[in-house]
C-alpha cells in the first residue's frame, strides 16, 4: 500500500513537472515552433494524469485527438505562416507584465478558495471501484446525453465546413495570387 | 489515493493561469490559440479530478471531459482556419497588427 | 390482430407527410395538392376505423385497458422525456369519427375553393397544406398516450386555427368577388383574436401539466389516473385547496379557451371570417371537440377533486357548461350571418358537452361530441353550399345587370329565401342536420342530447332537493328549446318565403363536389345516434364507459331511458321547432323582425351578444391601448417632449442674451470650450478602444478577478 502510494506521488510529481514545465515553456518560448512541441508535451502530461485518475479511455482520446491531431494541425499552421516570425524575434507585448500581475493573482484567489472549500469526498469504497467500461460510456453518449452529443457532432461538422470555407484559396482573384506567389 | 483532491485542483489551476496567461501576452495568434489549449485541458482535469473524488459512479465527468475534448477540436479548426485566412489577406499572424477595430 | 396497433402512429403521420409534401414539394400544382391531402386524409380514414374495429373485436378487456406505445422522445442526462400513442375504447370512438368528418371537409373543400375554375382561390394548395396540418394536429391528440404529445397536438392545433381563420387576410380587395376591404381587416382581427384568447387557455393548461410533473413525475394518463397518484395529489395542498384541484382547474382553463366556453368563448364566431370548410373543421371535428376531449379523458382528475370535499372541480364543468349552452343558444336567436348562428348553436351544443362532463358522465359528453361532429359539420358544409349557391347568383345577377352595384354579404340570412327550391339537396342536408340539431327522433342528436339531461334527470330525482343536477337539467331542457327556436327561424329564412334579393333569386345548387359529403353526412346525422340507442343496449357505453377503470373513481354504467325527459325535450323542441318556423316563414325584406317585435329590448342584448365582446372591449382591449397611450402622452405630450421643448426654449433664450451680450465670449467660452472639451475627452478616451483582442481580454480577466474576489470575500 505505501509502495503504491510512493509510487503515486512519484508519478505525480514528475507529470506535473511535465506539464507545467511544458505549459511554461508554451507560454514563454521564443520560438513558436518550439512552443508548439512543449504544448504535446504538457498535453502528455495531462494524458498521464488522466490514467493516474483511472480514466483510461480519456488517456486515449487525450492521445488520439490533442496529441495525434491538434497538435500536428497546429504545427502544420505554424509551418503555413513561418517566415513572419523569426525565432529571436519579441515574442509578447506590452501589456505582458499587467498580464503576470492579473494571472497571479488569479491563480491565488482559486488556489486559496480550493483549499477552503470542503469537498463532498466519495466515501472509500466507492473511491476504490470507478472502473467505468468503455462499453457503458459509450451507452451513454447514444443513450442519455445523445442530445448534447448530436449538438457536439453538428458543432464539428459546422466547424469543419467553417474552416474549409475561411481557409480556401478565393481563385481567379488577382491579388490572392500575387499573394500566394509571394511565398 | 495517495494525492488529495486540493493537489489536483492546484495543478489545474496553475495549468488555466499559464494558458490565460498565454492567451494575453502572446503576439502570434497562433501562440494564443496554444494558450487556449492548455486552458481547456486545465479544465478536463478538474472534470476527471471531480469525477474520480466526488462522484465516480457516475459517468458525467468523463462524458463531459469528451465533449470538451470535441468542442476543442472545433475551437482548433475553426481558429487555424481564421489565422490562415487573416494571413492571407493581411500577410501577417500577429495579433497587435490585426487591428482594423481600433479607434 | 395485435399487430395493427403498432400502426397507430401512421393515423397523425399520413396528414402531416401530406402537409410536407405540399409545401416542400408540390404547392405549384393545385389538382396534385388537394390529392395529396385527400389521400393522406382517406389513408388515416381507412387506418382509422380499421383499429376501430380490431379494437372492438378484441373484447371487453382491450376497450377498458387499450393498446400503448411507449416512445423516448427527449434524453436529457438522467431523465428522458417520454411520449407515446395508445388506442382504447374512447380512443376507438373518436377515430371513428374525426378522420371520417376531417374527409368529408377536404372532399367538399375541393369544390368550395374553386377547383379549376377562373376564380380559384390564389392560395389554393396552401389551403390543404394547413387543413392537413390541422386534422394531423387533432389525430395526434386522439391518439395520444400522454400530456406530452397531446400539448404538442394541442398547439399544432392552435397554430393552424390562427393560419385558417386569418386565411383570407391575404386577399385582395375586390368589388367584383365582394371583397371589400374592412372584410380582409376583419379576417386578420379574427386570426389574432381566436389566437390570443385561445393562448390564455393554453397558458393555464401548461401550468396545470408543469404542475401535475412536478408532483408525479410522470404525463401518461394510465399512470397519473391511479388511485395511489390521485390519493397524493389530493393530499397535497396548494392555495388552500386540494392540489388536484388546482390542477383540474388549471386543466378545464385549457379546455375553456380551446372549446370556446363562457367566458372565452369570443373567438368562435368571430372564427367565421375563415372559410367555410375550416368553420367546420374547427367546429365539428377537431379543435373545439380538442377541450371537451381533454376534460373527458382527464376526467379521473375532475372526479378524484370532488370525491374530497368542499373541492368541486367538476361543478365547475358543469355549471359553465351550462351557462355556455344557455348563452350560446339565446345569443343565436338574435343573429342575421347564416354562419354566426351557427357558431352560437355550437357554443351552445359544446355547453352540453360540458354538462355531461361536469355531471361525471363520460359517455354522455362524448356521446354528444360524436354526434355533433357529424349534424354540425353537416349544417357548416350545407351552410357553405348556400353561400356559395348565392355568391354565384349575385355573378349571374349582376351579368344579367340587376342587382348590380350594391354592396351585401352572401351570408345574410334577410337577402336569401326560398332557396328549397333552387338548391333542393342542400336543402335536404340541411333540413337533415337541422332535425338532429333540435333533437327530432330518430335523428342523432336526440339519443345523445336526451342521454346528458337524463343524467341530470336522473342524478336529481336520485337526490330529491333542488340541487345542482336539476338546474343543469333545467338550463339543457330550456337550451333544447332555444335551440330548436333558432333553428325553425334559420330554415324558415333561408329556405322558405320569396327571395329578398337578386342574388338569391339567381342562385342555384352547388357542384357534387360539395353535394355528395353533405348527402354522406346527412346519413351519418340520421342514423349515428343508433351507436347508443338504449333499445340497442348502450353499445357505446360498453365500448368506452370503463376507460378510466383504472382510478376507480369514474363508474359509468347507462341510465336508463327516461320517457319524462325524452317527452318533454321532444314537446320543446317540435313547438320551438314550429314557432320559429312558422313566425319567419313569410318574412319580408325591411320588416320588422317577429322575435324583435316580440322581446323588444331584450333582443337588443341578445343581438349584441349580451355585450360581452363590448365588456372584453371595454375592460381588457381598452386599459392595454389606453396604457399604450399614456405611455406615449407621458413620452411625446407631458414630460419627455415638453422637457425636449422646454430644453429648446431655454436655448433660445440664453442665444437672444448671447446676442445682445458680446458674442465673441459665448462662442469663445460655451460654444469652441464645450466642443474643446468633448474633443479632449474623446482624444483621449479613444485610446481605451485599441482594437487589440488581447486588451479587450485582460479587461475581462481583471474584471472577472474582481468579482470573483468580492463573490468570495465580501
Amino acid at each position: 500500500m505505501i509502495i503504491e502510494h510512493a509510487v503515486q506521488i512519484f508519478a505525480f510529481v514528475i507529470l506535473t513537472l511535465m506539464t507545467l514545465g511544458g505549459g511554461l515553456a508554451v507560454v514563454t518560448s521564443r520560438n513558436l515552433f518550439h512552443a508548439a512541441l512543449f504544448l504535446i508535451l504538457s498535453l502528455a502530461g495531462a494524458m498521464g494524469y488522466y490514467v493516474l485518475l483511472d480514466a483510461g479511455f480519456l488517456a486515449v482520446v487525450q492521445l488520439l485527438i490533442y496529441i495525434g491531431a491538434i497538435s500536428i494541425l497546429i504545427l502544420f499552421s505554424i509551418m503555413l505562416t513561418r517566415g513572419l516570425m523569426m525565432p529571436g524575434q519579441v515574442q509578447r507585448n506590452e501589456q505582458w507584465w499587467i498580464a503576470a500581475l492579473v494571472v497571479f493573482l488569479t491563480f491565488v484567489v482559486l488556489v486559496v478558495t480550493m483549499w477552503q472549500t470542503v469537498w463532498p469526498i466519495a466515501d472509500t469504497e466507492a473511491l476504490r471501484a470507478p472502473n467505468i467500461a468503455i462499453a457503458q460510456l459509450g451507452a451513454a453518449l447514444v443513450g442519455p446525453y445523445a442530445i448534447p452529443f448530436e449538438v457536439i457532432s453538428a458543432l464539428l461538422l459546422v466547424a469543419l465546413v467553417g474552416a474549409i470555407v475561411l481557409a480556401r484559396e478565393e481563385g481567379n482573384q488577382p491579388a490572392r495570387a500575387d499573394a500566394e506567389t509571394g511565398e | 489515493m495517495a494525492i488529495p483532491l486540493p493537489w489536483w485542483l492546484t495543478v489545474a489551476a496553475a495549468l488555466f493561469a499559464i494558458g490565460l496567461y498565454g492567451v494575453l501576452s502572446r503576439r502570434n495568434a497562433i501562440g494564443v490559440l496554444l494558450g487556449i489549449e492548455l486552458m481547456l485541458n486545465a479544465a478536463n482535469i478538474n472534470l476527471v479530478a471531480f469525477w474520480r473524488y466526488i462522484t465516480p459512479q457516475a459517468l458525467t465527468g468523463q462524458v463531459f471531459a469528451i465533449f470538451v475534448i470535441g468542442i476543442a477540436a472545433a475551437e482548433a479548426a475553426a481558429g487555424l482556419a481564421i489565422i490562415i485566412s487573416a494571413y492571407r489577406r493581411r500577410r501577417t499572424v500577429v495579433v497587435d497588427e490585426l487591428d482594423t477595430m481600433r479607434w | 390482430m395485435e399487430f395493427i396497433f403498432n400502426l397507430t402512429p401512421l393515423i397523425p403521420l399520413f396528414p402531416l407527410l401530406a402537409f410536407a409534401i405540399i409545401v416542400l414539394f408540390t404547392h405549384r400544382h393545385n389538382r396534385l395538392s388537394s390529392s395529396i391531402a385527400i389521400g393522406g386524409i382517406a389513408l388515416s380514414t381507412a387506418l382509422g376505423w380499421t383499429l376501430v374495429l380490431a379494437t372492438i373485436l378484441s373484447g371487453e378487456h382491450a376497450w377498458a385497458e387499450g393498446w400503448q406505445l411507449r416512445v423516448p422522445w427527449l434524453p436529457a442526462g438522467t431523465t428522458v422525456l417520454e411520449l407515446g400513442f395508445a388506442v382504447d375504447g374512447f380512443t376507438a370512438a373518436m377515430l371513428f369519427m374525426v378522420p371520417f368528418v376531417c374527409l368529408m371537409i377536404f372532399i367538399y373543400s375541393q369544390g368550395y375553393m374553386k377547383l379549376g375554375q377562373p376564380d380559384q382561390d390564389p392560395r389554393y394548395a396552401r389551403f390543404f397544406a394547413y387543413i392537413s396540418l390541422f386534422a394531423a394536429g387533432m389525430l395526434g391528440l386522439v391518439v395520444a398516450r400522454d400530456l406530452v404529445l397531446l400539448f404538442i397536438s394541442w398547439e399544432v392545433m392552435g397554430l393552424c386555427s390562427y393560419l385558417l381563420i386569418g386565411f383570407w387576410s391575404f386577399r385582395k380587395a375586390d368589388s367584383e368577388h365582394h371583397i371589400d376591404a374592412a372584410q380582409v381587416v376583419r379576417a386578420r382581427q379574427a386570426a389574432l383574436k381566436a389566437f390570443i384568447t385561445t393562448r390564455i387557455g393554453d397558458v393555464l393548461l401548461f401550468s396545470g401539466i408543469a404542475l401535475l410533473y412536478s408532483y408525479t413525475g410522470t404525463l401518461t394518463f394510465r399512470e397519473l389516473f391511479r388511485p395511489e397518484t390521485l390519493e397524493t395529489l389530493q393530499a397535497i395542498s396548494l392555495l388552500g385547496m386540494p392540489a388536484v384541484t388546482v390542477i383540474a382547474l388549471l386543466v378545464f382553463g385549457g379546455a375553456v379557451g380551446k372549446s370556446a366556453q363562457f367566458p372565452l368563448h369570443v373567438w368562435l364566431p368571430d372564427a367565421m371570417e375563415g372559410p367555410t370548410p375550416v368553420s367546420a373543421l374547427i367546429h365539428a371535428a377537431t379543435m373545439v371537440a380538442a377541450g371537451v376531449y381533454l376534460v373527458a379523458r382527464t376526467l379521473p382528475l375532475f372526479i378524484a377533486g370532488f370525491v374530497v370535499a368542499d373541492a368541486p372541480a367538476l361543478h365547475w364543468v358543469a355549471v359553465i357548461g351550462a351557462i355556455t349552452a344557455l348563452l350560446g343558444a339565446t345569443v343565436g336567436l338574435a343573429q342575421d350571418d347564416i354562419k354566426r348562428v351557427l357558431a352560437y348553436s355550437t357554443i351552445s351544443q359544446l355547453g352540453y358537452m360540458m354538462m355531461g362532463l361536469g355531471l361525471g358522465s363520460l359517455v354522455a359528453g362524448i356521446f354528444h361530441l360524436l354526434t355533433h361532429a357529424f349534424f354540425k359539420a353537416l349544417l357548416f358544409l350545407s351552410a357553405g353550399s348556400v353561400i356559395h349557391g348565392v355568391e354565384h347568383g349575385a355573378h349571374i345577377a349582376a351579368h344579367n345587370g340587376h342587382g348590380h352595384g350594391e354592396h351585401f354579404s352572401p351570408n345574410d340570412m334577410k337577402i336569401m329565401g326560398g332557396l328549397r327550391h333552387r338548391m333542393p339537396r342542400t336543402f335536404v342536408a340541411y333540413l337533415a342536420g337541422a332535425l338532429a340539431l333540435v333533437g327530432i327522433v330518430p335523428f342523432a342528436g336526440f339519443w345523445s342530447k336526451d342521454e346528458i339531461l337524463a343524467e341530470a334527470f336522473h342524478l336529481w330525482r336520485a337526490d330529491g332537493t333542488l340541487n345542482l343536477p336539476f338546474w343543469v337539467w333545467l338550463a339543457g331542457t330550456l337550451g333544447a328549446f332555444f335551440t330548436a327556436l333558432y333553428m325553425g327561424r334559420q330554415l324558415g329564412l333561408v329556405f322558405w318565403g320569396e327571395p329578398r334579393h337578386a342574388a338569391a333569386r339567381h342562385a342555384h345548387e352547388s357542384p357534387s363536389s360539395m353535394t355528395v359529403p353533405l348527402i354522406v353526412l346527412a346519413l351519418f346525422a340520421l342514423l349515428f345516434g343508433f351507436v347508443n340507442a338504449p333499445f340497442l343496449g348502450n353499445p357505446l357505453h360498453h365500448l368506452m364507459g370503463n376507460v378510466h377503470e383504472v382510478s376507480e373513481v369514474v363508474h359509468a354504467e347507462a341510465i336508463p331511458f327516461n320517457p319524462t325527459v325524452a317527452g318533454i325535450s321532444t314537446v320543446l323542441a317540435v313547438a320551438g321547432l314550429l314557432l320559429g318556423w312558422s313566425l319567419y316563414r313569410n318574412y319580408r325584406a325591411g320588416q320588422v323582425e317577429p322575435f324583435q317585435a316580440a322581446l323588444g329590448p331584450v333582443f337588443t342584448v341578445l343581438r349584441n351578444k349580451y355585450y360581452i365582446d363590448d365588456l372584453y372591449q371595454w375592460a381588457i382591449i381598452r386599459p392595454a391601448v389606453w396604457l399604450a397611450n399614456f405611455c406615449f402622452n407621458i413620452d411625446d405630450r407631458w414630460i419627455i417632449d415638453p422637457f425636449v421643448d422646454l430644453v429648446g426654449a431655454a436655448g433660445r433664450a440664453a442665444s437672444d442674451i448671447a446676442r445682445v451680450l458680446d458674442s465673441g465670449v459665448i462662442d469663445r467660452w460655451f460654444v469652441e470650450g464645450t466642443a474643446q472639451l468633448f474633443n479632449a475627452a474623446g482624444r483621449w478616451l479613444r485610446y481605451s478602444e485599441t482594437g487589440h483582442v488581447q486588451n479587450y481580454l485582460l479587461v475581462v480577466a481583471v474584471t472577472i478577478l474582481l468579482l470573483l474576489g468580492l463573490y468570495l470575500y465580501f
